[in-house]
């Protein structure tokens, strides 16, 4: 049996983490409110190019000639996996759930004969397919340290995955991120980057169709899809980093209840322990004070 | 002709600029071209070089680094990697977007990306060059 002691600094210790959890879930709500906004100032980016990309894309109709961003190598031997995740934990299931979609994938594809290469962004998802994917994993991005993300970070992913599509090194690659639905729910989403998914064609106004193009469609068709990819990547990063503090939020939030719910059954534990000692001791002085 | 139009200038972060403007000097891949009220549809990919925007009477010059615009007869929606507003511009930003730039130039493989590369040099060193 514990001593009143042992269960006096329990309850202090107890005490002490709740009070890290719940300063660690008011700073992910801090912070969820900055991803929040930051995702948000990105949409407008993100929309226009998407519009037009998709009106260009769709008047494509020659799938011969078109860029091999746009229709792919025509093989599907190659994968490249994007896998993005945070570079902390402490945040419930968000990094394992994004490495548990990407790894049943891998898997899917090793076992349809394909080859598979991983490309992490994030320490965590790295040190989490390390174990049993090693060996497909060929390069690591960490953003440890990074304070506000800029498009400049996308960028430099994008800009190693384009090196890598040229020299022919995948044909397919995929983009694993974590959509941020709201802030309990994060959503792991597997995106395929290249060959580019392209959004419909705008709506019914057709935007695209009256547009003259400068130099020609072909030069700007081929720009915005090498472009693409860097605001696909900005995009899954925003998300990420959203779904990231959403996601330690609620678990520190739990965390903190949990820590409450234990505080309240170790200190009744205790005060009946207490009486019992008390009770036990006025009996002995009792019993001893009758039988003199 | 007379009239205003809605200017954009967008960035992969956040909507730098919304205003009405009067008129805007777009340096096109293709060449500069003066974008005014009711312009002709155009959708023109951005070489680094200096937009010019007139809002009620005051011009404002912002330099941006490639991107593409997309003309409407009423609105401008300039999207840009990056972009600064001219005037204020600080001297050690402009020597680090030329390092950067000078870099990309050594390494730029292909003849248009040599090019793209080449004209952002040219059109930095103006810019330090007008600001020293």
């Amino acid at each position: 049996m514990a001593s009143l002691k042992d269960m006096r600094n329990r309850i202090a210790s107890v005490k002490a983490t709740r009070k890290i959890t719940k300063a660690m879930q008011m700073v992910a709500a801090a912070k969820l409110r900055r991803s929040q906004e930051a995702a948000t100032a990105a949409r407008p980016y993100a929309e226009r190019m998407a519009a037009v990309l998709g009106s260009l894309a769709s008047k494509v109709t020659d799938k011969a000639g078109a860029s091999p961003l746009l229709v792919g190598t025509g093989k599907d031997q190659v994968h490249l996996l994007i896998v993005m995740t945070a570079e902390r934990g402490l945040c419930g299931g968000f990094n394992s759930n994004i490495a548990k979609l990407a790894r049943s994938d891998a898997n899917r594809l090793i076992a349809a004969g394909k080859t598979v290469k991983i490309l992490t962004v994030g320490r965590k998802g790295a040190d989490n397919l390390r174990r049993d994917l090693g060996r497909n994993i060929i390069e690591r991005k960490d953003f440890q340290g990074v304070r506000q993300l800029t498009f400049a970070h996308a960028e430099g992913v994008a800009k190693r995955v384009l090196e890598m599509f040229e020299a022919g090194e995948f044909d397919i690659a995929t983009l694993y991120f974590s959509e941020f639905k709201s802030v309990i729910a994060q959503k792991p989403t597997a995106l395929q980057l290249i060959p580019a998914t392209v959004p419909e064609a705008a709506d019914a106004k057709g935007a695209g169709a009256l547009h003259e193009y400068e130099p020609s469609e072909e030069e700007v068709l081929g720009f915005l899809l090498s472009r693409n990819i860097s605001t696909q990547i900005f995009r899954g990063l925003l998300e990420n980093s959203a779904s990231f503090y959403g996601s330690q939020m609620t678990a520190m939030d739990n965390a903190t209840r949990n820590a409450g719910d234990m505080i309240n059954k170790l200190t009744i534990k205790y005060n009946r322990q207490r009486q019992a000692n008390i009770t036990k001791e006025l009996i002995e002085i009792i019993s001893g004070a009758e039988a003199i | 002709m007379a009239g205003t139009f809605r200017f954009e200038l967008v960035s992969p972060e956040r909507v730098l600029m919304a205003v009405d403007a009067d008129q805007v000097v777009v340096p096109g891949t293709d060449g500069d071209f003066t974008v005014l009220s009711g312009h002709v549809p155009v959708i023109s990919t951005l070489r680094p070089g200096v937009l010019d925007v007139t809002v009620g009477g005051t011009r404002k010059r912002l330099f941006v680094k490639s991107g593409f615009v997309e003309v409407d007869p009423s609105r401008l929606t300039v999207l840009a990697e990056k972009a600064y507003d001219v005037d204020e511009l600080s001297a050690a930003t402009l020597a680090d977007e030329l390092k950067t730039a000078e870099a990309e130039l050594a390494s730029a493989k292909d003849d248009t990306a040599k090019r793209m590369a080449n004209t952002l040099v040219s059109e930095l060193k103006q810019l330090s060059a007008r600001a020293a």
